[in-house]
């Protein structure tokens, strides 16, 4: 899981982790056996959908504004270490 | 003290908000070494807005309803040029190329912001622990925590510091605070307030709202920051409600009913205070009658999987790439993780794991999805409820502030904390917290009192009888 969230654990964090995340997940038990078929999924609590805007041009944020406060910026852009690994 | 209604109807008289400002200055010379409220005091961009409300005032204009009076906010809220941290290394040295609406509606209003508080990492937490900063202190009293994760806001008010304070609430982070320093905080219906510029942590569920000492400034502040805004797509249509003339309407006839669920396991103190307020609401001519709402106790594990879900997706952006820190790394994904595992305290760690893992395949439908059901449960329970009662109440929190340490050990006894607070932030519905009575070591207990959707006026003029109850006119 720390791999996927992209974060490194030492083995004591690890331990302490996933102890914590299992008391989560057992308090979680007593959704997890609940017989809920029919019932929706709710991800807006008043059932909004699909906000649109007319398609005009408006202002927007300064490319320099941006980058400002960015870590590494380069030409306009932000600027990264490399991407694609040397080959072995 | 003074009110923020006094304030602003003097500054427009003519008394002046550079000296309101100064005077505001001070008390946060002489009280944030102590208290470590404030992250940062923009003490030029403040000396700038009042300048401005008094220029305005001179001309013989309206500086609005807010006209001088100091406001502290949330550092989870883009202040353009200004340091924003949520409170996290990971944002070092980022500063916003834009401000959040709420803060361009509190300037517009005349308000004059004058710094950024503390808070739990990312809004992550119930005790202002959390912080990369170090932790607030209760000013009601420094060995207990102010509550959180909106700890710095809260206490920015109650320390007398500043007048008003914005928030956010996503699981109750603008009640609890209230409740543990003895002041008023709302968590507003789902879209009344704009979210641009608000730092998203769990964005189904966040919510930005007032904290103030008395009702009529709360009200005051949220007609201030309330209304659509094209910039925050789920942010309602509808126009604002007007809040502040609805405020001594009082509860003759109004159905309030006290909700069980919303009192169980609370400590003695806390539901005695509940229960004063009972009687309170019903001598000033409301109809009082109990509820059960079984579906309220599925809340807490609900929002631990929904929240946490939104949360580690959300805060994939901070991978040293747009904002602040970097930890540099000879390629990409070495240097995201490098700098993730360096910029992100331990609950924000945990929270993104946790919901990484409930969005998981294999997973997904047992936590997650299972999640989301029992969300449509609760609000499905709400509107029943709401069919019979016009009002809610229960307690905010389960016990009065606590002491430092106490629960930082054990994440599920600090999630505990928030068990009355967490329902309304699934159904979307509108709470205050208003403060009522004391207990344990003569420390304020917080009364709330829940809504639906778009009912603030009501919640106002209920929490209004309360305080005058309880002795503030």
């Amino acid at each position: 899981m720390a791999k996927l969230a992209r974060l490194h654990l030492d083995e004591t964090e690890l331990d302490e982790f996933t102890k914590q995340l299992g008391d989560v997940l057992e308090h979680a038990k007593d959704i997890e056996s609940l017989d809920l078929e029919g019932v929706l999924p709710t991800a807006h609590p008043f059932g909004l959908v699909n906000v649109v805007r007319s398609d005009t041009v408006t202002a927007s944020l300064q490319r320099d504004a941006v980058l400002r406060s960015a870590p590494d910026a380069e030409n306009g852009r932000f600027a990264v270490p490399r991407i694609v690994g040397e080959a072995p | 003290m003074k009110t923020a209604r006094d304030i602003a109807k003097n500054v427009n008289n003519g008394s002046s908000a550079t000296l309101e400002l100064e005077e505001t200055l001070v008390r946060i010379k002489e009280q944030n070494d102590e208290l470590n409220v404030f992250l940062y005091v923009d003490e030029q961009g403040a000396r700038a807005a009042a300048q401005r409300v008094d220029e305005i005032v001179a001309r013989g204009e309206n500086a609005g309803p807010l006209a001088g009076v100091p406001i502290a906010l949330k550092d989870n809220l883009c202040t353009v040029d200004v340091p924003t941290t949520c409170a996290s290394k990971i944002l070092d040295g980022w500063r916003p190329p834009y401000s959040a609406t709420v803060v361009e509606k509190i300037l517009a209003a005349g308000a004059v912001p004058v710094g950024k508080t503390n808070l739990d990492e990312f809004a992550m937490g119930s005790s202002t622990e959390n912080s990369a900063f170090g932790p607030t202190r209760n000013p009601l009293d420094p060995s207990r925590v102010p509550g959180g994760s909106s700890g710095g806001s809260a206490a920015a008010v109650a320390s007398q510091m500043t007048t008003l304070s914005l928030g956010s609430d996503t699981g109750g982070s603008i009640r609890q605070p209230a409740a543990l320093c003895g002041i008023v905080g709302v968590k507003p219906t789902y879209g009344l307030v704009s979210r641009y510029g608000l730092v998203a942590f769990a964005s189904s569920l966040d919510q930005i709202g007032p904290f103030a000492s008395n009702v009529t400034d709360a009200a005051t502040l949220l007609e201030a920051v309330a209304g659509h805004d094209s910039r925050d797509s789920t942010s309602l249509v509808e126009p604002s409600p007007s809040l502040v003339a609805h405020v001594e309407d009082g509860v003759k006839g109004r159905r309030v009913a006290l909700v069980r669920e919303l009192v169980d396991g609370a400590d003695e103190d806390v539901v005695e205070s509940v229960m004063k307020a009972v009687e309170t609401l019903r001598a000033a001519g409301a109809t009082i009658f109990e509820l059960s709402i079984p579906e309220l106790r599925l809340g807490l594990s609900a929002y631990y999987l929904i929240a946490p879900a939104e949360a580690s997706s959300n805060l994939a952006r901070f991978d040293g790439v747009r904002y602040g820190l970097r930890v540099d790394a000879d390629d990409v994904a070495a240097m995201n993780e490098a700098t993730r595992t360096a910029g992100f305290g331990k609950e924000v760690k945990r929270r993104i794991m946790l919901g990484t893992y409930a969005l998981s395949a294999g997973y997904y439908d047992a936590y997650y999805g299972q999640a989301l059901k029992v969300r449509t449960m609760t609000i499905e329970a709400f509107k029943r409820a709401y069919q019979q009662a016009d009002l809610l109440i229960g307690a905010t929190t389960p016990s009065v502030a606590f002491e430092f340490g106490s629960k930082t050990n054990d994440p599920m006894a600090m999630y505990l904390s928030d068990v009355f607070t967490i329902p309304t932030n699934l159904s979307g519905d509108a709470a205050i917290s208003v403060p009522f009575g004391t207990g344990e070591a003569d420390l304020p207990v917080g009364v709330q009192l829940l809504g639906p959707g778009r009912s603030e006026a009501s919640l106002f003029s209920a929490a209004r009888v309360l305080e005058r109850a309880d002795g503030r006119e």
